[in-house]
């Protein structure tokens, strides 16, 4: 019921065009920080336990850039990032339209003739739709690069070896998978924490379990549909 | 014209409103009065669609809006402004921008022309030059005053107020009660507001209709509010120290 109203045609596209920009700088351009760090941290930390784990040395060293590749392309940068933003984006959009719902301010939209469910939601899901694919593309390369650095600076392998190996055996389809699972988990992210938010009833406290719940519902189902859509896109 | 007819809502095992009927005249301040939990607010938010009836007739000029579809409704509401309890602006959003959202929304004027208008109606309730401020850098009155200028951006055919005067003190709350007034007979519009305040019904109560427990225990004016034989209207009256002196005054 809740998404038949959000789907219904905008009152003014103008409006929602402004909200959608808006929320792409909210939800998207302000998660980047954190998405970086943890991205560069991550393929260095991947990168180094694979080299501490092969000790075949029968084992070419470019194994390390592909696993590194592999790791991050497959499942760090799509699930693992997803989840963190999941806690960041989802929790602060289920505490806005919750506190929004508890002081009146939804109801002063609805008053108005406004669509609340369409003006308030309708532009964070396009929105994380539009800019969660490219937080993606960053983290992988910033995990992939991330890996280079800590892995050639550790001395587990070259220079050469790591970019020879991140070349190696690459299928252009992963990252159509990869990309496919992300703009299902910004749906699901956002969907599920407007949700919360919007049927929140009560004081502060009611805000907070909100979010709460909007957090641990969203990484649930994103590590559901992670499962669905691998057995979809990988089970041959 | 607005009118109910027979309005009822129940919540679980509470009888909340009962039966209620009146008719808020075109131009003058309508008050809905009556004790803490009476149903007063209630009753407001059966009438703009907060709350589904369970059983009844919400009349806007003749239109039953509870059996409106969504799309009437909404049509409906935008000739409503509404003063919330607490203002209700949005955080995120200043002054100048909360006031001229129900412009962005639903007119094409050019940003002139729409900003014209925020001015206007910011001078309209004392806030002149206030424009860039947000709401969590204005007062109690002061966002009052500013869901007022909201309220009005779109030149409103009905305006609902719920508590306009609650935690203000007497002076703002006479300020906020006067511009009401001011407004509601310079544009024509017709005001319903939830009070339990006996000052504004004093200054201001054209129409009131006095709930007790959900039902209607007395229709009047101003005037005759303060002659009523009806018991529990007086002791809502007379409850407090400075109307019983006003009330010995009246019989001496």
């Amino acid at each position: 019921m809740l998404m038949m109203r959000v789907f219904k045609k905008p009152q003014k596209w103008s409006v929602y065009y402004k909200q959608i920009i808006f929320e792409i700088d909210n939800i998207g351009i302000s998660s980047l920080p954190i998405v970086a760090i943890i991205s560069i941290f991550m393929g260095g930390i991947i990168t180094i336990q694979s080299a501490f784990s092969i000790s075949n040395p029968l084992l070419p060293l470019y194994v390390l850039g592909f696993t590194a590749r592999e790791s991050i392309i497959l499942e760090f940068s799509p699930t693992i990032v997803c989840l963190i933003l999941a806690g960041k984006v989802g929790s602060n959009i289920a505490s806005e339209i919750g506190a929004m719902r508890i002081t009146e301010q939804i109801d002063a939209l609805e008053i108005m003739g406004i669509n609340s469910a369409g003006y308030l939601i309708f532009p964070k899901i396009i929105a994380a739709i539009i800019i969660f694919p490219i937080l993606i593309a960053i983290s992988m390369f910033l995990g992939i690069l991330g890996g280079y650095i800590m892995g050639v600076s550790a001395g587990a392998c070259s220079s050469y070896q790591y970019i020879y190996g991140i070349q190696t055996y690459f299928e252009p389809n992963k990252l159509y998978y990869s990309f496919t699972k992300v703009v299902v988990f910004a749906f699901i992210i956002t969907s599920i924490a407007s949700y919360f938010g919007y049927n929140t009833s009560g004081g502060a406290l009611e805000v907070g379990k909100s979010s709460t719940k909007a957090v641990v519902y969203s990484s649930v189902l994103i590590l559901l549909f992670g499962l669905i859509l691998t057995n979809i896109f990988l089970n041959h | 014209m607005i009118e109910i007819k027979n309005i009822n809502k129940t919540f679980g095992d509470r009888h909340v409103v009962k039966d209620v009927s009146f008719k808020f005249l075109p131009s003058k301040t309508n008050l809905v009065i009556g004790e803490s939990g009476c149903g007063k607010t209630t009753i407001l938010k059966l009438m703009v669609g907060l709350h589904q009836l369970d059983s009844g007739s919400v009349l806007f000029d003749g239109l039953d809006f509870p059996k409106l579809n969504q799309d009437d409704q909404q049509d409906i509401r935008k000739k409503i402004g509404m003063l919330f309890q607490g203002g209700a602006l949005f955080d995120s959003q200043t002054l100048e921008e909360n006031v001229r959202f129900p412009l962005d929304m639903f007119t094409d004027l050019s940003m002139n022309e729409k900003l014209d208008r925020v001015n206007f109606c910011l001078n309209r309730v004392q806030l002149v030059g206030k424009n860039r401020l947000f709401p969590a850098e204005l007062s109690g009155g002061m966002k009052k005053r500013a869901a007022l200028a909201r309220a009005i951006a779109n030149n409103p055919h009905y305006l609902f107020c719920d508590e306009p005067n609650s935690g203000l003190d007497p002076k703002t709350a006479i300020v906020i009660d006067e511009l009401i007034k001011d407004i509601t007979h310079e544009y024509n519009i017709t005001t319903i507001i939830v009070s339990h305040d006996m000052n504004s019904v004093i200054e201001i109560g054209d129409n009131i209709l006095f709930i007790h427990k959900g039902e209607n225990y007395w229709t009047g004016n101003k005037s005759e509010i303060l002659h009523t034989t009806n018991k529990e209207l007086f002791n809502f009256v007379y409850a407090g120290e400075f109307m019983k002196s006003v009330f010995k005054v009246q019989n001496k």
